[in-house]
């Protein structure tokens, strides 16, 4: 589903380069999940991936769905079935998260030819979508993530991911900031999500999203490379020892 | 102290076009005095300090720039809302396309037929707040109105005002150059919304006296919109008694010259005065808040809120003054002006200030200016939503704070719809 090939990408402004060669393939059903130290790239990858400013590709290709998406606008990325949680969702304030949705929602559908989704099937659909993450109409009706907690603005990407069924979902160190019971609710809504024809690519520093959030693959990415891939158990490794032994054994 | 001789002569030939109306009755007296003032003060000039942001020279000429006026709109902005309209074109009141000016609790009069009632309420409020709002700085464009109107409206609400009033306002000479004076008065407990819209004239000096009585609220929504070469100076003088409230909000699009004046005296104890505006500007445009809050009472509140989107070389201006007299303790003062450039060519000018002698206030002031936040751009888009409508999206972010200050959500709906639509023609 996601293809990335001997990607190397750098900062635009100072051109450091941070992606030094990366190879990783997403299918559709899998979750896929990256872990590595600070300033890995990890992050990176993700921005680069969705179209962030301030990055330039310089070698290498990724595609999803056959599509070669480096070339597309961050928009069109979306509209291609691409979706990236933040690890720090913005705020806006004056923009109502309703309003916000509905506006996504239809740019998707009239880039893929869709007909617009009328306002009562949208608001049906947000409304059941967001109770199972437990967002109460009150949050709803605030400007973009304005006045959310940690965890709510969290939830909050998760109920736009759930409203806009990417083809692949990338999710940038969502449990950062989390309590428990918060980490348990976003996973919970990011399983209700996982089908055969989608793929997950799930940041993060932290074996114990994973304790909720199964992966079928880990990879390990050091110094802009991933140096080691494996199942659920490399997760548990890392807990334990650290990647001190892996970029070791790498080297 | 004379008149430099440049200042003297463009003032002389300013005043050799106008002439006082022939039955002035008792606005006489107020007009002789303005008229007194201003030969006193001369009229602005690029050099004076409270002009160094934006040239007078087109509202101070003796013939106003002419300018192709605007077919009436189909829709005018505040069609949805129950009113009463008043409408001026060119500056002269038109009865047969007003509606009837009868509305329980107000009491609605023209001045051209008022100043020639032997009593009237308005005889002693006419030119009253504008000669008192010299002070320290003068406003001689507003004296100049006081000495020449040729029409206005004096409104006098003494109970809870049925629905607002609408000034509507036509222009549909090339070369008209309307002088109007509207009088307001809310009496005790009373409450009145004005509403103001539509391009006046090829030039339009407009003064508003609003005398709020004690525990009387008013409320202003004004629109300016659509002629790009509106040249227009206004005035508000407000003068807010005990326990009352004054809200006042403007939104302005287009305009190659728009000076906006609104000076508030808070004279009584517990008193709120909120002044806002949002502002969109595409090239050849200058817009010019202009804004000074005294405080003189205990406890009284007062706000300001200004937000300017500029691009393609427009031009923004905020001077913005909180004064707070010896004795006006518990004051409340927040003033923001901020500016959203949406290229390199645009410039906002802003002189905020703050000028204290209590020693128990709470006043605060900041103003900005900055690019569209890249990061906020970004989110939106990798949501699907394009760059152009995600640009136009921040826009209105940027504009909420301003926008919020108006009550009527029916008439705040209105304005974001009015200012989205401007945007979606005015993209790139």
């Amino acid at each position: 589903m996601l293809e990335i090939k001997n990607l190397k990408a750098s900062l635009e402004e100072e051109g450091k380069e941070i992606l030094k060669g990366l190879d990783l393939t997403v299918e559709a059903g899998k979750v896929h999940a990256i872990m590595g130290p600070n300033g890995s790239g990890k992050s990176t990858l993700s921005y680069v991936l969705a179209g962030r400013g301030g990055y330039e590709v310089t070698e290498g290709a990724a595609t999803l769905a056959g599509a070669d998406i480096l070339e597309m606008e961050p928009e069109e990325r979306a509209a291609a079935g691409l979706f990236l949680a933040f690890q720090y969702p913005v705020e806006i304030p004056g923009v109502g998260n309703m309003t916000f949705l509905r506006t996504a929602v239809n740019a998707q559908r009239k880039a893929r030819g869709q007909e617009e989704m009328d306002a009562a099937t949208f608001l049906k659909e947000v409304r059941a979508k967001a109770k199972d993450l437990k967002i109460d109409a009150e949050m709803l009706k605030r400007p973009v993530n304005m006045g959310f907690s940690g965890g709510e603005k969290k939830r909050n990407e998760i109920l736009q991911m759930a409203m806009l069924e990417p083809k692949v979902c990338i999710l940038d160190e969502t449990d950062s900031g989390l309590d428990v019971d918060a980490m348990k609710l976003v996973a919970d809504g990011v399983n209700a999500m996982r089908s055969p024809d989608r793929g997950f690519l799930v940041i993060t520093h932290y074996q114990r999203l994973l304790d909720h959030i199964v992966p079928d693959v880990v990879h390990i990415m050091v110094n802009g490379r991933i140096i080691k891939t494996g199942g659920p158990e490399l997760a548990l490794e890392v807990e334990k020892n650290g990647y001190a032994n892996m970029i070791e054994e790498a080297a | 102290m004379a008149l430099p001789q440049a200042k003297l002569t463009a003032t002389e030939d300013r005043l050799a076009r106008l002439s006082m109306p022939e039955a002035p009755g008792w606005s006489a007296l107020p007009r002789a005095a303005a008229l007194a003032r201003v030969e006193t003060m001369g009229l602005p000039g690029r050099r004076d300090e409270y002009w160094r942001f934006t040239n007078p020279a087109d509202l101070v000429a003796a013939d106003p720039v002419p300018s192709t006026h605007h077919a009436r709109q189909k829709t005018q902005v505040f069609d949805q809302m129950d009113r009463v309209r008043l409408v001026f074109v060119d500056g002269v009141f038109d009865a047969a396309a007003s509606d009837d000016p009868a509305l329980a609790g107000v009491e609605i009069t023209r001045l051209a037929e008022a100043q020639e009632q032997d009593i009237h309420w308005a005889a002693d409020l006419y030119g009253t707040l504008e000669a008192q709002g010299h002070e320290p700085v003068e406003r001689p464009l507003a004296a100049l109105n006081t000495a020449y109107a040729t029409d206005g409206v004096l409104i006098r609400a003494t109970g809870k005002a049925e629905k607002p009033v609408n000034l509507v306002y036509f222009h549909e000479s090339e070369t008209s150059d309307a002088i109007l004076h509207h009088v307001i008065k809310v009496e005790s407990g009373a409450d009145l919304t004005v509403l103001e819209n539509g391009p006046a004239a090829a030039r339009f000096n407009k003064v508003m006296e609003v005398d709020v009585a004690d525990g009387g609220a008013f409320h202003h929504v004004r629109a300016q919109g659509r002629d790009h070469d509106r040249r227009a100076v206004t005035h508000i003088f407000a003068r807010l008694g005990a326990e009352s409230l004054f809200k006042s909000f403007t939104m302005t699009v287009n305009g190659a010259l728009t000076r906006n004046e609104c000076i508030i005296d808070m004279t009584g104890d517990n008193g709120v005065a909120h002044v806002a505006g949002a502002c969109l500007g595409d090239g050849d445009f200058l817009h010019d808040d202009t804004v000074f809050i005294t405080h003189d009472a205990e406890n009284c509140e007062s706000r300001q809120v200004f937000k300017k989107v500029l691009k393609n070389g427009a031009t923004g201006v905020f001077q913005g003054k909180i004064l707070v007299q010896p004795g006006a303790q518990k004051t409340d003062g927040y003033q923001i002006s901020q500016s959203l450039l949406l290229d390199d060519d645009s410039q906002f000018l802003a002189k905020p200030e703050l000028e204290i002698y209590a020693d128990d206030v709470a006043c605060s002031h900041g103003s900005t200016s900055g690019a569209i936040d890249e990061t906020a751009l970004f989110y939106l888009r990798s949501r699907g939503v394009p760059k152009s409508e995600a640009v136009d999206l921040m826009v209105l972010s940027f504009l909420a704070e301003a926008i919020e200050e108006i009550e009527s959500a029916e008439i705040r709906e209105e304005i974001v719809e009015r200012l989205s639509r401007w945007l979606s023609r005015h993209r790139g």
